[in-house]
């Protein structure tokens, strides 16, 4: 146990994960400044043309009501605005007077985070299962076969994944009905619904999420069979592996002991890795499923030019991003043993 | 392969090109789905180039056949303007090929350059850049897409320059990687003893051998610039073309997909992209176990 240089490298990594999610945020800030046309001058146009006022008056309005000066010269914003961030106070939506940045995010965040998630969850547990015991029979006739099948899911694209789901479950007709009416394949919960913790309506989120998160666990399932399938045959073929066969060790033993943790090692890093993803890969399939979630909330604000809000989104992708591979790193490095900590280099998979 | 005969004579340019050409001719023979993937992927490049000779699409509207069921006629129905879908998937690939390829090719040439040249030189200045790939690649790619959508009015051939650049930095890694163990072989070692330029060693010495290496990232590249091209048409960023993913956002914006007799307006072209997609993938795999024989079978 060297502690100290455990510590160090610790440090260093966090410094470093610090110092990228400050560079992504500095280039955002000044990309999402660069776009033509601003949310300033949407307004003053608004009011110009709906209420006749001049466009001083209408100016001023806006100023009062943005509270941000979109003349300041651009440094100046972007001071402002990091010395904010760093009080975690991002705004206020511009399109939306009134409601904090964060008050946006918190709303949305959790209904992405469940459908993702979820379908993450599912993708992983059932894959790591199906990958591994494919890697037992692989003189099988099926083995090709589910193989194939991942290779299939692994490639095609999360959101035609999400178009079959949607003839299969809410077009498609079998005995003359389909298989789930299609206003499940709409939106967070019925429009009717009251939100609170009461059975009906829990009911009613399980079934709207029931759709998305089928896409996401479908679009991630391949990948997963494949990876769990590579790294577990990877550990059959090794010595030690023979050697404890050999010993008369018992299957299970041997499964438990000696493949496990060892194929284990890659698919826990990547599963760290695309814990991240979780908060960024979902905007087309928000789209789909009419879905009110931040990947959603993101394109509604690009539209509007709701600079707060776009910060904000991108600030939350970017950490959940940065900070998921600074796990998988540490994963990496307190899983394996045989990983030296004063590597700096990255270690390729 | 190479000339025994005389030792002191390297692999000559041409054989190495020629030895990497039989080596992918060999994965995609000897993979029973490397091969099937090879077979739809020439399939689907020789519609492209036939289809505008044989079957051109439909130029003008026809009110009386919106939205018809698949028959005779039109194989696969009509669309809502009356236009014939299966003529329309016979002409969708080629722009979306040409596109994928071209954005491809950026990304690639930007990677293996900047990585193999950032090894070479090493130091401070590899740090440097690698540090940038990793900032890079924190920025999250499709949400960036969209913004980037609000500057230019994107039309296909912008968007695959602009794909190309933002892609570099996933290929860099890999590139670096490889170029960072053939960096320790002998014949670099000699290379640099000889004093030879970086670009010399660049080009003539690291670049040849990581052809196929170089190959088989081409191919991921190529799925990566689809998916996100195919993504931002359907989401209405990009004016409409003539091409797959264009006809899946219409017969989604038209509802086609509620219609049970226009089920095949969207299903067609999300077929053809799955399997264009698909083709990509298992060619680039067959490449890899040949090119980069670490995975076990």
């Amino acid at each position: 146990m060297k502690t100290r240089e455990t510590v160090l490298y610790l440090l260093r990594k966090f410094a470093k994960m610090i110092v990228t999610i400050w560079l992504v945020t500095t280039i955002i800030f000044f990309l999402i400044r660069l776009m033509p046309s601003n949310p300033v001058d949407r307004y003053i146009e608004t009011q110009m043309v709906q209420y006749g006022m001049t466009y001083e008056d209408a100016k001023a309005r806006a100023a009062h009501l943005f509270s941000m000066d979109l003349e300041k010269p651009v440094v100046t914003q972007y001071i402002d605005y990091i010395s904010n961030v760093a009080r975690f106070d991002f705004g206020d939506s511009l399109l939306t007077p009134g409601l904090s940045v964060l008050e946006i995010i918190g709303a949305r965040l959790p209904w992405t985070l469940l459908t993702v998630g979820l379908g993450m969850i599912f993708a992983f547990i059932f894959g790591v299962i199906i990958g591994a015991a494919l890697a037992f029979k692989r003189d099988k006739w099926y083995e090709p076969i589910i193989s194939g099948f991942a290779s299939i899911l692994s490639a095609v694209p999360d959101f035609l994944i999400a178009i079959f789901i949607i003839l299969l479950f809410g077009v498609f007709k079998f005995n003359g009905k389909t298989l789930m009416q299609i206003s499940f394949l709409r939106g967070n919960y019925s429009i009717r619904m009251k939100p609170g913790w009461n059975m009906k309506f829990i009911i009613d989120v399980a079934k709207h999420t029931f759709a998305p998160s089928l896409t996401y666990m479908l679009s991630q399932l391949g990948v997963w069979i494949l990876l769990m399938k590579g790294s577990t045959t990877k550990c059959l073929n090794t010595d030690y592996v023979t050697m404890a066969k050999i010993r008369g060790l018992s299957s299970g033993k041997v499964l438990r002991s000696y493949i496990g943790r060892n194929a284990m090692l890659p698919i826990v890093t990547e599963l760290a890795m695309r814990m991240g993803l979780i908060v960024s890969g979902s905007l087309i399939i928000e789209q789909l499923f009419v879905y009110q979630g931040i990947g959603l909330e993101l394109v509604k604000a690009t539209n509007g030019r709701d600079y707060p809000v776009m910060q904000g989104i991108f600030l939350i992708m970017s950490i959940s991003m940065v900070v998921s591979n600074f796990i998988a790193e540490m994963l990496y490095a307190v899983l394996d043993p045989r990983i030296k900590l004063s590597g700096g280099k990255q270690n390729g998979r | 392969m190479g000339d025994n005969a005389k030792p002191y004579v390297t692999l000559s340019q041409s054989s190495r090109i020629r030895k990497t050409l039989s080596q992918i001719w060999f994965a995609v023979s000897h993979d029973k789905v490397g091969f099937l993937g090879f077979c739809i992927l020439i399939l689907i490049v020789l519609m492209s180039l036939l289809a505008p000779y044989v079957c051109p699409p439909d130029r003008v509207s026809d009110p009386s056949q919106i939205l018809k069921a698949p028959s005779a006629d039109h194989i696969l129905g009509t669309d809502h303007l009356g236009r014939d879908i299966a003529k329309q998937i016979a002409n969708g690939g080629r722009e979306l090929l040409l596109f994928a390829v071209f954005s491809a090719a950026i990304g690639t040439l930007l990677g293996v350059v900047i990585g193999a040249f950032s090894t070479i030189i090493g130091g401070r200045f590899d740090g440097v850049v690698s540090f940038i790939a990793d900032v890079w690649l924190s920025i999250p790619r499709i949400p960036l897409l969209v913004v980037v959508s609000g500057f230019f009015t994107l039309n296909s051939m912008k968007l695959a320059v602009i794909l190309g650049v933002l892609s570099w930095a996933g290929l860099y890694r890999t590139i670096r990687s490889e170029v960072l163990s053939m960096k320790e072989r002998e014949f670099i070692e000699v290379a640099f003893m000889q004093n030879l330029t970086r670009s010399h060693i660049v080009f003539k010495e690291i670049l040849p051998n990581i052809m196929g290496f170089i190959i088989v990232n081409f191919t991921l590249l190529m799925r990566a610039c689809l998916y996100s091209q195919v993504g931002l048409i359907f989401m209405g960023l990009i004016p409409l073309e003539e091409n797959w993913g264009v006809m899946i956002n219409q017969a989604w914006t038209q509802g086609a997909i509620y219609n049970p007799n226009s089920v095949w307006y969207i299903i067609a072209p999300t077929i053809m992209i799955c399997l264009l997609i698909t083709s990509l993938v298992w060619v680039g795999k067959a490449l890899e176990d040949v090119f980069n024989p670490v995975l076990l079978k």
